[in-house]
């Protein structure tokens, strides 16, 4: 077994964190206080073809291996955790359509969502239902055998404001499915969420459909297999997203610790020098360490097609959600009042973090998949 | 039994435990599988008979049983 990055996979990592230490962590306090980020920097990272990562070159996409694309997540991620989300729904909502869309909503939607000219996001949640995806209550009426009418109500979607593309969940004669929907479709109405305690320049939505008219050749795959496959599909890649960004969280952390208990001095000494700090640097050294490499493996295991990596991806998201939770945590007590600032990045992170214990899937959606993993994988 | 049953069966019985699978057991209308296995068992059978499965192959019946499965196989390869 090796663990071991190819040459190329480490150019991509050094460019990636160039373009993250230039173009995002100046900027990112800023994006969290006016909860946006600015077109400027959409258009650049569409320029470097990271909305169509995982797509193939046909498509203008970056065909990135899994562990590539961890790579990419994980600097983003480190940098500014909305600006990754950003990313990853352009990606989530990409690959889906690749997987299952029809041949026409792929020579459609592809090519412009990898070079950015349409935006999409993804529209499971509604008020009432969260964590119980299964029974969403947006309906898709069948009008003709040519339309559908969508009625339904979508909370907390990522882009949703600016968004021009909806990856819809709904139930089509009760059956669940996915449609895509544009954003000037008559009957959609888009209202704002600001205020969210981290990810806060997310730009979410409430969206509300309104007999909403729909051609049936929207469907993305078919009635009845809206969550089993295409729903996972998007949700698996989230997921993984998520579980790289909490490593980047982690790192950026960790280094900005580093940096900060060498420079300030307290009794007269260095705080890297105070035990119960070097406590704190040596336990998110070693979670994080941990977290990586189950992205690694999950990520491996994506890449060879494997069917357990679906679940590894599960573990991953979990364990690195709540260590980054931690490590944010424990970033803000080792920079003291200065760690609790506006000004400071690790606050950020710190309730960035917390957003990603809840997102595609909450912890306790997870613990309650793992341990049933772990009775099929390790019973007699 | 053939191949491919054998090697679907296999599959199968590492999830679905405690019960006499047969060729023509309805493994969805059981209530045997939830859906994260459902994914699983997608990706087993690209990965194992290097296939893809793809938009027009999801329909149920297409999953139901380890004969349904086979003839998928047969079908695409
Ligand atoms: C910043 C942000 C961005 C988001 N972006 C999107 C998006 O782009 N698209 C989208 O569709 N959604 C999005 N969401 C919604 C997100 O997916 C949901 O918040 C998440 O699925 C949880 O659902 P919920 O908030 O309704 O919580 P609930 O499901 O109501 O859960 C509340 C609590 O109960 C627990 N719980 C629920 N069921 C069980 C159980 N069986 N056993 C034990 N505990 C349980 C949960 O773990 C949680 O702690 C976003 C949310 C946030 C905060």
């Amino acid at each position: 077994m090796e663990i071991k990055l190819s040459e190329q996979q480490k150019r991509n990592q050094t460019a990636f964190r160039d373009f993250v230490n230039k173009e995002i962590i100046p900027h990112a306090n800023q994006h969290d206080k006016e909860e946006r980020i600015p077109d400027e920097l959409i258009k650049k990272l569409a320029r470097k073809r990271y909305f169509g990562a995982v797509l193939p070159e046909q498509y203008g996409g970056h065909a990135m291996d899994y562990i590539t694309y961890g790579l990419l997540n994980e600097e983003l991620g480190r940098g500014c955790a909305s600006v990754r989300a950003f990313m990853m729904m352009q990606n989530m909502v990409a690959l889906t359509i690749h997987k299952w869309g029809s041949e026409e909503q792929k020579e459609r939607w592809l090519g412009r969502i990898a070079s950015g000219e349409t935006i999409a996001a993804f529209a499971l949640t509604e008020p009432e239902v969260g964590s119980d995806a299964m029974h969403i209550e947006t309906s898709f009426t069948d009008a003709d055998d040519s339309k559908f009418i969508i009625n339904g109500h979508k909370k907390w979607i990522t882009l949703g404001q600016i968004a021009d593309l909806f990856l819809v969940f709904g139930k089509k004669r009760g059956k669940l499915s996915a449609v895509l929907v544009e954003k000037d479709t008559p009957g959609l109405t888009k209202i704002p969420i600001g205020g969210m305690l981290g990810v806060r320049a997310s730009m979410l939505a409430e969206l509300y459909f309104d007999n909403c008219s729909v051609p049936q050749e929207n469907l993305v795959g078919r009635a009845g297999f809206g969550f089993v496959p295409v729903g996972i599909t998007a949700l698996n890649l989230g997921r993984y997203s998520i579980a790289w960004g909490c490593v980047g969280i982690g790192q950026a952390c960790l280094e900005a610790c580093i940096n900060y208990a060498s420079n300030r001095r307290q009794f007269g000494d260095y705080l890297k020098n105070h035990q119960l700090i070097q406590e704190m640097i040596a336990d998110m050294t070693v979670n994080l360490k941990a977290g990586r490499l189950l992205c690694y493996q999950a990520g491996q295991m994506q890449e060879e097609g494997h069917e357990n990596a679906i679940m590894e991806i599960m573990v991953a998201k979990y364990f690195t959600s709540k260590m980054a939770c931690t490590i944010a945590s424990n970033a803000v007590q080792v920079h003291g009042a200065v760690g609790c600032s506006s000004d400071s990045a690790v606050q950020r992170h710190l309730r960035d973090a917390k957003i990603m214990e809840i997102i595609e899937g909450t912890s306790q959606i997870h613990q309650i998949k793992i341990a049933d993993y772990a009775y099929r994988e390790y019973a007699e | 039994m053939n191949d491919r049953k054998t090697r679907i069966k296999t599959f199968l019985v590492r999830y679905i435990r405690n019960y006499e699978l047969n060729d023509d057991t309805d493994i969805f209308g059981g209530g045997l599988v939830n859906s994260l296995f459902a994914m699983q068992l997608i990706t087993f059978l690209e990965k194992e008979f290097t296939i893809t499965i793809e938009d027009r192959d999801l329909k149920l019946d297409n999953f139901r049983t380890i004969n349904a499965m086979d003839n998928l196989i047969e079908n695409k390869t």
